[in-house]
């Protein structure tokens, strides 16, 4: 188990205050100046090191990412950093627990970062849903720039930094990076194509890096402890450390900071207290958030949670956004009622998915009572190939993946429920 | 997608909402709002306003608060932005209610992971209560929701009632915070699990148990 030294989020339960006193207490803000005096290239170069992947579900490498801003301007357009805290994967729930116990962490990261890859302001986007969390934020801001530690000569460092909050208003698709460009400009969060990339042309037609909030907020403790520290925890290509958020069938569900590629066993029994009704009663687990197949029970027990851990299974860590389901679940409801979700929550830009998702959702509520054939499940698996990859951004994807995993791994369970109904249905014509 | 339309266009909505402007107080708010986004990108505070306007018509209508088309035409015309943009704006996101609600928006998520905890049985208590989607109860006390995923799935279920949250909940112990916020009282918020202070495990964290009592610094045992 990682020792409590080595956790980053210390008042991750918010057992302490978050304000900007208590949080210097904890190390927060400590020569904040020492860490900018680094150089830009040594700071990205640290976080090369310290193996740090995006913690925002697609676990791109971090410092590989912010290389790819620019150096120097040579038009005069500023360069932004934006903050993801648009959380609203089913299933996570981790930045919610560092904005509203931790903000402190995020503002220093937000500076640190933003100064890396010579920003000019970071915009902190966070989900129209949070509101206490969005009043803490903003007080923390309003604190760190009362105390001089952002805004003008931040922290003494000679850098002009400013930190913004902007909330969103409840619409899932602005967690994507374009989404949430377009959102922050004052309009629909719809999805851009790419090229160009952000980090050419992002916010404002500005380079932008959108980075979320978790892989910000640990960067400030890296440069204290070394990118050597982060990478001692972690197999190869797995590295750090990593807020993980266990819900549903478990008996004390919780969020935790752990070692990456910790097994599935051990997160499990070490802090939630074990499966609801013993492991012999555990029936699927989505690993990462909604948008990533579930894995059967069986095979999840000795996994490595990590990305390549969990991508062996056919599934992804995602957010890390752990869901349990055990025996008493109607497993296609639950993924019924998360195809609901991509439905409810596809911008409409893209024909595959604003009709795909729909009818997904159909087809599924349809096979949750058995009201099919075993020929339709057969087609439900082309439409969500035909959705997959076919869309702007990866919301298709997400809504088509937790389909394939359900047909991958419970198929017979499907036939099951379709033979049920058409031996309870008297024949018409008899 | 879901689909959202607003309220219509007719004489009455004018007579009510047609004179509609920010009170001082929210004026200065709006400009602190603008002023974060860079000279000529004042449409970027599209969002903060609209927010800000539901929540004045909220305080003036004694409810959470909705956007009437004039109001979003005031909005348009204070960011100096057509009205269509407004719109699209207003219809896009889910948290801008376009018809009037209630005193009180229960809104229970009902995404797997509180599925899986029991959401049903909230929505069972709202509706057994009288509540129902797109319609607000006799007394105006209650509009009821059921929406997605609200990112607390450590302490599901949950719902949110206007700006607070209530997590950890059974069918009795939301009838107890509905009963109370009728009665003219503030509930505790957060998790109703006796005992537990956040999304630590029930029955007292597995890690960071200095932190309970004392806000310790670990920095001495790196």
């Amino acid at each position: 188990m990682l020792a409590d030294k080595d956790r980053i989020f210390t008042n991750v339960y918010g057992f302490q205050d978050w304000g900007l006193k208590a949080a210097q207490k904890r190390g927060d803000w400590d020569n904040t100046k020492d860490l900018i005096a680094k150089g830009q290239d040594s700071i990205i170069d640290e976080i090369k090191a310290s193996g740090l992947r995006g913690r925002g579900g697609a676990g791109f490498p971090t410092g590989m990412k912010w290389s790819f801003m620019p150096k120097e301007s040579k038009d005069g357009r500023p360069s932004f950093l934006v903050i993801n805290a648009d959380e609203s994967e089913p299933g996570s729930c981790k930045d919610r627990e560092i904005i509203r116990h931790d903000p402190h962490k995020l503002i220093e990261g937000a500076l640190v970062a933003g100064f890396a890859m010579r920003a000019r302001a970071a915009y902190i986007y966070i989900r129209g849903e949070y509101i206490r969390e969005a009043e803490t934020l903003q007080a923390a801001i309003d604190q760190a720039y009362d105390a001089g530690l952002i805004g003008k000569n931040a922290s003494g460092s000679g850098y002009d930094f400013d930190v913004f909050m902007h909330r969103g208003a409840g619409a899932y698709i602005c967690g994507e990076e374009t989404a949430m460009i377009e959102s922050l400009e004052g309009k629909k969060g719809q999805p851009r194509l790419k090229p160009p990339f952000p980090a050419g042309a992002g916010l404002y037609g500005c380079p932008t890096t959108v980075n979320n909030v978790e892989s910000i907020a640990v960067v400030p403790t890296i440069l204290r402890r070394g990118g050597e520290w982060f990478a001692s925890f972690g197999r190869e290509n797995n590295k750090g450390t990593k807020l993980f958020q266990i819900s549903g069938h478990v008996n004390n569900p919780c969020v935790v900071e752990e070692a990456m590629s910790i097994t599935f066993e051990e997160l499990i029994e070490k802090h939630c207290g074990g499966i609801r009704g013993g492991w012999d009663n555990l029936l699927a687990v989505i690993p990462g958030g909604s948008s990533v197949p579930l894995v059967p029970g069986e095979q999840i027990r000795n996994a490595h949670m990590d990305f390549d851990g969990l991508k062996e299974l056919g599934s992804g860590l995602g957010t890390a956004g752990v869901i349990v389901m055990d025996k008493s679940t109607d497993i296609v409801r639950a993924i019924s009622r998360i195809s609901y979700f991509y439905k409810h929550e596809s911008c409409g830009q893209c024909t595959p998915c604003r009709e795909g998702t729909g009818w997904m959702w159909r087809v599924m509520e349809r096979l949750r009572v058995g009201e099919s054939s075993p020929r339709e499940i057969d087609m439900l698996y082309e439409v969500t190939k035909q959705v997959e990859g076919h869309t702007i951004c990866a919301l298709g994807d997400a809504a088509a993946w937790p389909i394939q995993g359900l047909l991958k791994h419970f198929r017979p369970e499907l036939e099951r429920r379709i033979a049920e109904r058409e031996n309870s249905v008297p024949e018409a014509v008899e | 997608m879901a689909a959202r339309k607003i309220e219509a266009d007719t004489p009455e909505l004018r007579a009510q909402w047609g004179d509609w402007t920010f009170t001082d107080a929210n004026r200065e708010k709006a400009d602190w709002h603008i002023k974060k986004y860079p000279e000529g990108r004042q449409k970027s505070a599209v969002m903060p306003l609209l927010d800000l306007a539901q929540r004045q018509v909220g305080e003036e209508t004694q409810t959470q608060g909705w956007l009437p088309l004039p109001v979003m035409e005031y909005i348009a015309d204070y960011l100096d932005m057509p009205v269509i943009r407004v719109l699209e704006v207003a219809t896009f996101y889910t948290m801008y209610n376009l018809e009037p609600v209630g005193k009180f928006h229960v809104q229970v998520c009902g995404t797997t992971p509180c599925m899986l905890r029991g959401s049903d049985d909230l929505i069972a208590a709202c509706k057994a209560r009288g509540m129902k989607k797109g319609h607000i109860s006799n007394d105006g006390l209650w509009s009821f929701t059921e929406v997605e995923c609200m990112g607390n799935c450590a302490t599901a279920p949950m719902v949110q009632i206007n700006d607070d949250n209530y997590e950890d909940l059974t069918a009795e112990r939301l009838d107890t915070i509905l009963d109370a916020l009728a009665a003219g009282e503030q509930p505790k918020t957060g998790t109703q699990e006796p005992g537990r202070h956040t999304s630590e495990p029930a029955g007292g964290p597995t890690s960071l148990k200095e932190m309970v009592d004392a806000n310790h610094d670990y920095r001495s045992e790196w």
